[in-house]
């Protein structure tokens, strides 16, 4: 091909080989990563929780969390009523920013969420919560009345609301909430690949070529930052907003 | 029109090459109508919310905080289309 331009296969790209055990129970680097990024959540919460009252070093890097996640996550999705589900929230967002963070330190660079598992086994974890806390709120009737039959759309059109509102309340909210967070990651990772890619064959071709594809992907590791904040934070927001919709009692419309 | 000739051109070529050749490059083709089809409409959209979060954030600047918020919740829920596009690229191509 050009300039002996061999770009790997989206698999290659994603696998890891084992480090230790077999099957299902395989270690392998994406494992490690995973519980890294636990560690690190754990420490997070850990560091939250001290009393000290004049906080330094992690505990203020929590709290920084904590304010964030009180303001601009809670406060904007469920309100005051929503404060109990902080714990829940941060421990998603710090798991996710982490994972998609260490996507991009050098020599770790693999971002763990570009794999399917991680994101699908989260939507699942939301999906239930919101569901059981809508339930354990409204009562099974109320709850699923909330959702087929909204209150405030004229009757003839429940033909309409009805299925589209099941589906999408079911069905596609933590599919979309997986695939969103898998594909971004995914789609970035290969971004980057196929950077790497491209100047290390116009470095070999041509040395001086492989300037502006080099540039190009030290910029495009600054957007993949952005994104890894912006996917961390879209994630954890998305669970606020569909727990709020499920714990709203319907005299709020 | 386009495509009755690639049709064309692809009967005519069947004749001729190795079927597995014909199926590689019909699933590229498959992949990039999928990822391509799929970015426009939320390319447009994504533009639609974005212009008029902006536009709302000029008028109330005091307000954006929350415009922004839901510019983001806005972005997340359209850009998920193009996403399940580029996924089904991948799942096109086997």
């Amino acid at each position: 091909m050009l300039l002996g331009l061999d770009f790997p296969p989206v698999a290659h790209l994603v696998n890891w080989p084992t480090i230790w055990g077999s099957g299902a129970f395989a270690i392998n680097k994406v494992v490690l990563l995973f519980l890294l990024a636990a560690v690190v959540t754990i420490a997070v919460l850990m560091a939250g929780t001290k009393k000290a009252l004049v906080p330094s070093g992690a505990q203020n890097l929590a709290e920084m969390a904590v304010d964030f996640i009180h303001n601009n996550i809670i406060m904007q999705t469920m309100g005051p009523e929503g404060m109990p589900y902080a714990p829940f929230l941060l421990t998603l967002f710090t798991f996710i920013l982490t994972l998609n963070v260490l996507g991009l330190v050098p020599l770790i660079q693999m971002p763990a969420n570009a794999r399917i598992a991680l994101p699908a086994f989260m939507a699942i974890v939301v999906w239930l919560v919101y569901n059981i806390m809508g339930i354990a709120k409204q009562g099974p009737i109320g709850y699923f009345k909330h959702i087929l039959f909204p209150p405030g759309v004229p009757k003839a059109l429940y033909i309409l609301v009805t299925p589209i509102n099941f589906v999408s309340d079911l069905f596609v909210r933590p599919f979309a909430l997986a695939v969103r967070l898998f594909a971004n990651m995914l789609a970035g990772h290969l971004i980057l690949v196929s950077f790497v890619v491209l100047s290390t064959a116009l470095f070999n071709a041509t040395k001086i070529g492989a300037i502006a594809p080099f540039a190009l992907l030290i910029a495009l590791t600054g957007f993949e930052i952005l994104v890894a904040l912006l996917q961390a934070y879209i994630f954890t927001i998305l669970a606020g907003v569909f727990i709020g919709l499920a714990i709203a009692t319907p005299d709020h419309h | 029109m386009l495509l009755h000739l690639t049709l064309l051109h692809l009967t005519h070529f069947i004749g001729t090459q190795d079927a597995g050749e014909l199926v590689k490059g019909l699933t590229a083709i498959g992949r990039g109508i999928a990822y391509g089809g799929a970015a426009i409409g939320p390319g447009i959209g994504i533009g639609i919310v974005v212009g008029n979060a902006i536009t709302a954030m000029s008028r109330q600047p005091e307000s954006a905080g929350q415009v922004q918020t839901t510019m983001f919740l806005g972005i997340a829920f359209t850009e998920a289309l193009a996403l399940f596009g580029f996924v089904l690229a991948f799942i096109v191509s086997g």
